[in-house]
């Protein structure tokens, strides 16, 4: 096996590793697939039966947003099992064996993106339930739902890159709820950003989730001309600023969670 | 190239803890080797240098051949190594693990699946392979952690303290197991806080104390060395004590230790029944009522005593956590 197969081989080994392990993990399980569920319930039957968004129904401005979410939290996966293998002597199994050393951050994070994948499906299959609709092409459809995964991929190397840094599962738990719940609700997913107080709306219109948001709505055809457009530039321009932040993730995080790692199970 | 494993000069510290001082040593091939030294010694932390998983400070080491710093990829082809605490993953079944492993190490996937149940059946672990580790008591997880060195067929195996945490049942059945796998002409190191372990397991064994190596030699040579034999004297009165040392400190050839409590004294001698003759001789104008006299060989116990001065501690964890 030479240098650039191996890291593919061994990544994939380590992938269907941490696959198993979230299939056999009840709570990554709930928190990736539950959790979307009965947001998808809450907010299409309570948050829909108050707000209402100009020129189209609540629901279908709604699901991007929570596959947005979905993504958001199913990223965190990534992060969760790294801290949780730090305490146990996985790693210590695998830096003796003679195997591609990023195999094991690029198999956590392309298992990541399966679960992801899964739990884009139920939620696809929930909103198509509750009255989601895609208007558009099927190419356009499949980007949206490329796109979603790519940012799922990206993000997932955000986490475990906060997750080597903090080590421990009980911080990295604290700080991912810290920066998700105000990364989402500061945002487009649930509301129509344009009639947040002004402070909040540069915030929401300037944040990645909203970015995503706004490109899976546009992909999906979840829009309506009758909603104020917004003058922001990644409003505008969602599609390749969602690209934009993709690789801007994926080169800041890759190395720098792959640095952490080294330093995490050098001990 | 006679030898599986050289070390020279290692040097490993942790901020103020110096866990490896200038140790070296080498391990002749299809030998066994034991690491015998109480917590924090720089066991676990040679163990960890010789598998690449730590850089040392100063000093160099090979194994199977390869320079654990310059060649450290090639060099984990050559190894298996099992670890204090069981590196396998709880949520894979005994056989997921294996043939991950097996996998890792490139045999390919049907060579890796094939592998993985000949392991499981050598272990006794055919009925729970495909339950995950999880629900696998203290012995099974030793057993599958050391089935996980076992994967590759290594050359060159690394056992960190194999036996630590298991009921002495447990324990026999895996000193079983060890001893079939030497015999077939693996090198072992191996780490042990146990003196029978090391002494049931090793064809040498080196005591390390505090980064360094103190004394090294066959388990009869290390007891040859403290003296060839112990006398044991029991008296009946805690007055007696003594009286009785003095007698026994004629013959010692080292320090008397006292035990009030079960009113027992212990001595190294060199020549055994001369010395136990004298001692009896001795006492018996004086009005000591001797309980029991005997005479033993030293354990590997009364070894580490002698070379280091202080007593095989039991678990000093903190000391351990520093060194990891």
């Amino acid at each position: 096996m030479n240098a650039l197969t191996m890291p593919v081989a061994d990544g994939w080994t380590i992938a269907r590793r941490n696959a198993l392990k979230i299939r056999r993990s009840p709570d990554l399980l709930g928190s990736a697939i539950m959790f979307p569920i009965v947001f998808v319930l809450m907010f299409a039957y309570v948050f829909g039966s108050v707000i209402e968004v100009p020129g189209m129904s609540y629901r279908e401005f709604l699901l991007p947003g929570i596959f947005v979410q979905a993504v958001v939290m199913g990223a965190q996966i990534t992060g969760y099992t790294l801290t949780l293998d730090l305490q146990k002597g996985i790693f210590d199994r695998f830096r003796s064996l003679p195997m591609a050393p990023s195999a094991v951050l690029i198999g956590q994070t392309v298992a990541d993106v399966l679960m992801n994948l899964a739990s884009l499906v139920v939620m696809a299959v929930m909103g198509l339930i509750v009255g989601w609709r895609v208007h558009t092409s099927p190419q356009e459809a499949v980007l949206g739902f490329g796109l979603l995964l790519l940012f799922a991929y990206a993000f997932s190397w955000f986490t475990a890159t906060v997750a080597l840094g903090l080590r421990t599962p009980e911080s990295f738990n604290n700080v991912a709820t810290m920066v998700s719940f105000p990364l989402m609700f500061v945002s487009n997913a649930y509301l129509d950003s344009s009639k947040l107080p002004t402070p909040l709306r540069v915030v929401a219109e300037w944040n990645p989730a909203s970015t995503f948001t706004q490109a899976v709505r546009e992909l999906f055809g979840n829009t309506s001309d009758a909603m104020t457009t917004s003058d922001a530039w990644p409003m505008r321009h969602a599609v390749p600023a969602s690209l934009l932040w993709i690789a801007v993730m994926l080169i800041v995080f890759v190395p720098l969670a792959t640095r952490l790692y080294k330093k995490a199970v050098s001990g | 190239m006679s030898d599986a494993i050289t070390a020279e000069g290692l040097v490993k510290t942790y901020g103020e803890v110096t866990a490896l001082d200038g140790l070296s040593f080498t391990v002749p091939r299809g030998t066994v080797l034991a690491l015998l030294g109480p917590n924090g010694a720089g066991k676990t932390t040679t163990v960890r240098v010789l598998t690449t998983l730590l850089r040392p400070d100063a000093g160099r080491a090979t194994v199977a051949g390869c320079d654990v710093v310059a060649d450290a990829r090639r060099l984990r082809s050559f190894i298996g190594v099992s670890g204090q605490y069981a590196a396998v993953d709880e949520h894979l079944t005994g056989a997921e693990n294996l043939e991950m492993i097996g996998r890792l190490y490139h045999l390919g996937a049907a060579r890796s699946r094939a592998r993985a149940r000949e392991l499981l059946e050598r272990f006794g672990l055919t009925d729970a392979a495909d339950r995950p580790v999880k629900g696998y008591s203290g012995g099974m997880r030793r057993r599958i952690d050391l089935a996980g060195a076992l994967v590759a067929d290594p050359p060159v195996l690394f056992l960190d303290e194999p036996s630590t945490g298991l009921d002495p049942r447990a324990r026999a059945a895996l000193w079983d197991t060890i001893s079939e796998l030497v015999a077939g002409g693996s090198t072992l190191l191996l780490t042990t806080q146990y003196m029978e372990e090391a002494d049931r397991l090793a064809d040498q064994i080196m005591v390390v104390d505090h980064g360094r190596a103190i004394a090294r030699g066959t388990a009869d040579e290390l007891k040859d060395r403290v003296g060839g034999n112990r006398i044991e004297l029991t008296v009946t009165d805690a007055a007696e004590m003594d009286t009785a040392r003095e007698a026994l400190a004629w013959v010692a050839v080292g320090a008397v230790q006292a035990e009030p409590e079960s009113l027992q004294l212990t001595v190294p001698v060199t020549d055994g029944p001369e010395a136990l003759r004298q001692v009896l001789g001795r006492l018996a104008g004086t009005g000591v009522r001797v309980r029991d006299a005997g005479m033993r060989r030293p354990t590997l116990d009364d070894v580490y005593l002698t070379l280091t001065g202080h007593q095989a501690p039991g678990t000093d964890e903190q000391v351990q956590e520093a060194t990891r």
